[in-house]
Order: structure tokens, then C-alpha cells, then sequence
């Protein structure tokens, strides 16, 4: 076991696969000598060399677009955007190609790749530099969306995300990359993409939230000192999403909170209230309740607070589902 | 204070073959009797199969269809030059690429009838699905290229597009990491003169397509594109070249699109008559045969036999095609992912359950 933060996992993942698969490599801007600007790649350069560890011309969608026709020929390619913002030029390639190789050959070729970026707002960042997408990214067949909220899921997620067969994009939340330290083992494990986890179990709501909304909504349940019971769901993968772990909650509960950062028109919870009236509509005492930012662009850091769904927020919407 | 020359590029025009089949013999690659007729066989049947190709399509029995008569030289004579284990990361115009790359003719008539399996390569052959986004396939070649080269397979990727893709973003990242880390990629551009109705000149205001290359540190040449041996010559060295570490090459292959964009377009609304008819006289099969007879490698009993033949080659695909069952509609879901995921399952379930 060793005692590690976020950014610390992604390294430790990296390099647990990069030891293990010599066909992978990590590429993108500044990941090389310099370590990555959040650091996520330190040491890595010293220890696998220029050849699997390649600084990379400024540009998105090239890092992007060559990782796929390596990953076509044979590589396993981990590619790092520093911000998720700058993922959006690189998004004809992820949906135009990655998505569609594997169909579009008949499995004749495939796409294993990663594309790994921070997301997420609430360190007071320039503009563009705090983005959610994960609905975007969710909405294209073909892609994986995963984003873990802890040192010991993101350790296990990115393993599983190197392996996976398919193109998955790896969202990582840049507000909590160093405010969580875990005991985690520096042996192999996964995390499997696609399985949601019950961080606590609860009988008077569900509460589900994804990266770094499931630390805002801990503290909240906290808050609450006790006086709802809440089953808090971290969702882990987006894309495909566990829907069996979120409708055997609401049926267990009848009520239902879901709290991301992404803006509300569109977001996944939009996604996830629509699987619950399929299938657990009857089970509901109240209707579903949706914590998220508002439908305008992420505002610069002097407004993000106001912006960002918050621990009040989340205890608000606690408490209209249950005031029902 | 001092001002001086940093440096000073050319750009060389390669034509083995001029347009009345003499061959400059220093110039000329080194091509067996043998393989000259069988690029000459293979120029006759994608013709063939492009001509066969529109006609469906105006009968009703092929979809929208992109032909490229005109740049048959440009696919063929590249062809030649590559191994099958090599990548291509063609366009939409490169039907006659694919058919000389090995790709079975009823294939291609499949994908152009609205059916993917058309696109899954034969094995053991690397054809990468044609690109329907302008120029946005350049930076895959790039990718397998290094991936070759880091495996060191010995493998070069190359990346076929038109002028008009040029123009992209795209194509600026993808030049710019072929340089950089030094792959064995090959940019072939066939430059047609047009991008659907917009004129060379109005794309780009560079005297060439080849000259972009000396931006990104390496060479490109410009070829003549309506002669298939100097398409062949330009391509074999710039393989040779890549196979050997040495990096990447741009060929602009200087040629004409001897018929309409799409089978949706009518080009007499944007071309003078003229200019066509004047281009239409380069055609590189006749200036083949004009050189093949000189040499004695054609008369007209072989023209006939290798123009019965094609045809008969291509009835048959057509035919086979026609017979071929519908694809399997669960195929939608099965190639995705590698497992499909619980909601797909669902959702087949309901889409073929219902019916």
C-alpha cells in the first residue's frame, strides 16, 4: 500500500502499464522532461525514455488524431490534453473516426486508445480551462466516458482504460487531483469501465453524482448530520453507464438526486432520469431532482462559485426530493 | 547589421512519359515488361469498373457514387509501389486505389451501395476505411507510420487526398508530425485542379502543392499525374526512402478530375468546355498505349482482350454483388464495441423484438 492523491494514481497507473505493455505510450504537450503541468506523468521520461514518453507539437486534434492511427498499427497510445477545453478541436477526429473504426472495418481494425484530460471547474482557472463534456463526449457512439472521484479508482479505471479494446476518454477532476489521499495498492487491480460504485448505502434517497461532485456531495451527506438516510452512487463510467446499480437504488429509495457540474440542458442526468421513468417510475415518491450549473457558459473565476452546484446546492435539492 | 540568404529551396516537376508516350529513358523507373502491362491491365479495369460504377448509379442500383476518371495514374501507379502490408488512408475518390490494393471489386461496389462491409479490408492487406471528412484521415498515416516505426515493422503508411484538403488545419498537423518525429508516411496529393467547383488558385495561393512540403523540413516533389510511371518512380523513391529512416515525402501528383465531382454534381456549370477537352487529350491509359506500342507490349488484339477482359471482370463483381444477401441488421450493434454494452443489448432487443 502506498498513500497517494489523485494526480499520484494516474502516474502510478501509467506506469504500472507502461512496465507491463511495451506497445504503450504516453504522448501529448509538455508530458516529457517537464512531467506534465498537473505533474501526471513526473518521473515517467527518466524511467521509460523519449521513445514511449514523447513531448508532442502544440496541437489537439494531431495528438489526437496520429494517436488513433497508432493505435490502428499496433500501439496502445495514452495521450494527455491539458485541459478537457482543448479537447473540442480534436472532436471530428474522436467522432468522425475513433468511434467509428470498429464499424466501419467490420473489426478489421480498432481503436484502443486513451485520450486523458482534467476536467472540471472550482480552482479559479482561465476561461476554457474548467469544462464539463462528459455529455458531449457520452452522446457519441463509439467512445467510452469514464471519470473517477478517487486516488484508488482512478489507479484501477486508467488500467482498465489502457487494456480496453475501445477508444475511451478519461476524464480527471483537476479541482480534487491533490485533495484526497488513499491508501492504495501499488500491485495490479482494475476497476472494471462500466460498473458504478455505492460509496454508502442509504434508504430514504438516492444521491449519484461522477469525479469531483461526489467529495461536494460527501460533505453534504455529512451536513445532513444523519437526518436522511442517503445511498450516494458514484456513477465511475458515464459511457457506458451502470444503469442496473442506479434503478435498483431508486427503487429502493423512491427518491432521487443527481448532482453534476455540467450545465442542466443536456447533462447526463438528463440521461439518467429518463432510464428511471423507464423502469422505476412507479417506485418514485417525488419527482427527480437535478443539481447542476446553469445553462450558460462557465463564467471567469470572480462568479465560478456561483456558477458551480456547491454542498448547499446538493443539501437544497436533498431537501426538496424529500419535502415532496 | 547583415541581411543574407538563410536559405534557398526548388521544387522538382517529374514526367518520365510525355503526352505523346515518349519515355525519357533516364527517367524511366526500373518496371518489368510484365509489371508495365499489368499497370496498364490494372488502369483498364478501374475504368472500366468507375465507367460501370456511374452507370448503376444512374439506374438506381448503386447510391451516390465518386468517380475519379482521370486519376487513374495518380492510384494506380502509387499502388505499385506499396506491399500489402503497408497502409493506405484513402479518400473518397480512390475506388481505383482500393481495387489495386487488392480490394475486391464486389466490395467496393457494396460500400457505395450504402453497405459498411464494403470497407472491411481483405486480410492481410492494410486499407484503412476511405475518409468522407476532407483531409481528415492525414494524421492517422502519420500515427501508423510511427507506430511502424517504433515497432519496427518496416511498414510505410500513406495518405491519399486532393488539393482542397490542403486548405485544412488538418493537413498542417499531420505534415508538421510527419516532419517532426520523422515517419515513413507518404502524402499523396492528387491535385485535380478542383474542389467540387472551386478553382486550384482559389485554395491556396502557393505556386504548388509539393512546396508545402519544405515548410515542415522535408522534401515533396511535384509529378506528373496523368503518367503512371512518373506516379510510380516518385512513390517507389519516397518508399524506399521511408523504409529506410528517412522520413517522409510529399507528392503532388499535378492532374485532372476527367469527370463530374459526385454523381450529384454537373461540373460544365463551373469548367470551360475547353480546358476539359484540352485535359481530357492527356489521358494517361491512351499515353501508356502509345508508349506500350512503340515497345511492342501492345497491339490491338491485346487492347481488345484486356478491354473484354475488364469487362468481363467487372459483369461478374456486379453480378455477384447483386446476389449478395442484405447485411445483418444486428450487425449495427455488434461492431461498436467489442462487447456491446447492456444498453445496446436493450436497445436491439427492442428494435428487432417489436418487429
Amino acid at each position: 500500500m502506498v498513500v497517494a492523491n489523485i494526480v499520484q494514481a494516474v502516474t502510478m497507473g501509467l506506469r504500472q502499464e507502461l512496465a507491463r505493455d511495451k506497445n504503450v505510450i504516453v504522448l501529448g504537450e509538455d508530458v516529457g522532461l517537464n512531467g506534465g503541468v498537473f505533474r501526471a506523468t513526473d518521473g515517467l521520461y527518466k524511467e521509460f525514455g523519449p521513445n514511449r514518453i514523447i513531448d508532442t507539437p502544440l496541437a489537439e486534434l494531431g495528438i489526437v488524431g496520429v494517436s488513433i492511427g497508432l493505435a490502428v498499427n499496433g500501439m496502445k497510445p495514452v495521450a494527455e490534453i491539458q485541459f478537457s477545453g482543448f479537447l473540442y478541436s480534436t472532436f471530428d477526429q474522436l467522432l468522425s473516426h475513433a468511434g467509428r473504426i470498429r464499424m466501419r472495418s467490420r473489426g478489421r481494425f480498432t481503436c484502443p486508445l486513451v485520450v486523458r484530460a482534467p476536467y472540471g471547474g472550482g480552482i479559479k482557472a482561465l476561461e476554457l480551462h474548467c469544462e464539463s463534456g462528459e455529455s458531449i463526449f457520452s452522446h457519441v457512439p463509439g467512445l467510452k466516458m469514464v471519470i473517477p472521484s478517487n486516488p484508488y479508482d482512478t489507479k484501477g479505471l486508467l488500467a482498465a482504460a489502457i487494456r480496453d479494446p475501445d477508444p475511451v476518454i478519461f476524464y480527471e477532476p483537476m479541482r480534487i487531483y491533490r485533495a484526497i489521499k488513499q491508501d492504495i495498492p501499488e500491485e495490479e487491480y482494475f476497476v472494471p469501465i462500466g460498473k458504478a460504485n455505492i460509496v454508502q448505502e442509504g434508504d430514504d434517497l438516492t444521491l449519484i453524482a461522477w469525479g469531483a461532485m461526489v467529495k461536494t456531495c460527501q460533505e453534504a451527506i455529512e451536513k445532513l448530520n444523519s437526518k436522511y438516510s442517503v445511498e450516494l452512487i458514484d456513477l465511475r463510467t458515464i459511457n457506458p453507464y451502470d444503469a442496473e446499480a442506479v434503478i435498483s437504488s431508486v427503487k429502493k429509495t423512491g427518491r432521487c438526486v443527481i448532482a453534476h457540474e455540467a450545465i442542466r440542458t443536456c447533462g447526463f442526468a438528463a440521461e439518467l432520469i429518463a432510464s428511471i421513468n423507464e423502469k422505476a417510475l412507479l417506485s418514485l415518491h417525488a419527482p427527480v431532482v437535478r443539481v447542476t450549473s446553469p445553462d450558460v457558459p462557465f463564467p471567469m473565476a470572480k462568479l465560478e462559485n456561483y456558477f458551480l452546484p456547491d454542498v448547499n446546492r446538493v443539501l437544497k435539492g436533498m431537501e426538496k426530493v424529500m419535502s415532496f | 547589421m547583415t541581411k543574407r540568404v538563410l536559405k534557398e529551396f526548388k521544387i522538382e516537376y517529374l514526367q518520365v512519359l510525355d503526352e505523346n508516350g515518349n519515355c525519357d529513358e533516364a527517367l524511366m523507373p526500373k518496371l518489368s515488361n510484365d509489371e508495365i502491362k499489368k499497370i496498364y491491365e490494372m488502369l483498364v479495369l478501374i475504368r472500366v469498373f468507375d465507367q460501370k460504377a456511374f452507370n448503376m448509379q444512374r439506374q438506381g442500383r448503386l447510391g451516390t457514387y465518386i468517380q475519379f476518371k482521370g486519376q487513374e495514374a495518380c492510384q494506380v501507379g502509387s499502388a505499385f509501389a506499396l506491399k500489402d502490408d503497408d497502409f493506405i488512408f484513402p479518400m473518397y475518390r480512390n475506388s481505383g486505389l482500393l481495387i489495386a490494393r487488392k480490394h475486391p471489386i464486389v466490395q467496393v461496389l457494396q460500400y457505395w451501395s450504402g453497405d459498411e462491409r464494403g470497407l472491411k479490408s481483405p486480410q492481410n492487406v492494410n486499407n484503412f476505411p476511405i475518409s468522407i471528412p476532407v483531409g481528415t484521415q492525414e494524421v492517422h498515416a502519420v500515427g501508423a507510420a510511427w507506430a511502424a516505426k517504433l515497432r519496427g515493422t518496416k511498414q510505410v503508411a500513406a495518405t491519399y487526398f486532393g488539393e482542397g484538403a490542403t486548405s485544412k488545419g488538418d493537413f498542417h498537423e499531420a505534415m508538421n508530425f510527419a516532419g517532426v518525429f520523422n515517419v515513413p508516411v507518404i502524402f499523396v496529393c492528387e491535385n485535380n485542379q478542383y474542389a467540387i467547383s472551386v478553382p486550384r488558385k482559389e485554395q491556396t495561393h502557393s505556386e504548388t502543392i509539393a512546396q508545402k512540403a519544405i515548410a515542415y523540413g522535408f522534401e515533396g516533389i511535384q509529378v506528373d499525374g496523368i503518367d503512371v510511371f512518373a506516379v510510380y518512380k516518385a512513390m517507389a523513391d519516397a518508399v524506399e526512402k521511408g523504409r529506410s529512416g528517412k522520413g517522409p515525402t510529399l507528392i503532388e501528383c499535378f492532374t485532372y478530375r476527367m469527370c463530374d465531382h459526385s454523381t450529384s454534381d454537373d461540373a460544365s456549370k463551373y469548367r470551360p468546355k475547353e480546358e476539359v477537352e484540352m485535359w481530357v487529350k492527356k489521358d494517361p491509359i491512351e499515353r501508356l498505349e502509345k508508349y506500350m506500342r512503340k515497345k511492342g507490349l501492345l497491339d490491338d488484339l491485346y487492347k481488345e482482350s484486356i478491354a473484354s477482359r475488364s469487362k468481363d471482370i467487372v459483369e461478374k463483381a456486379v453480378t455477384e454483388f447483386e446476389k449478395m444477401p442484405a447485411p445483418d441488421p444486428k450487425d449495427i450493434f455488434k461492431y461498436v464495441f467489442a462487447e456491446m454494452t447492456n444498453q445496446q443489448k436493450e436497445e436491439m432487443e427492442e428494435l428487432f423484438d417489436n418487429q
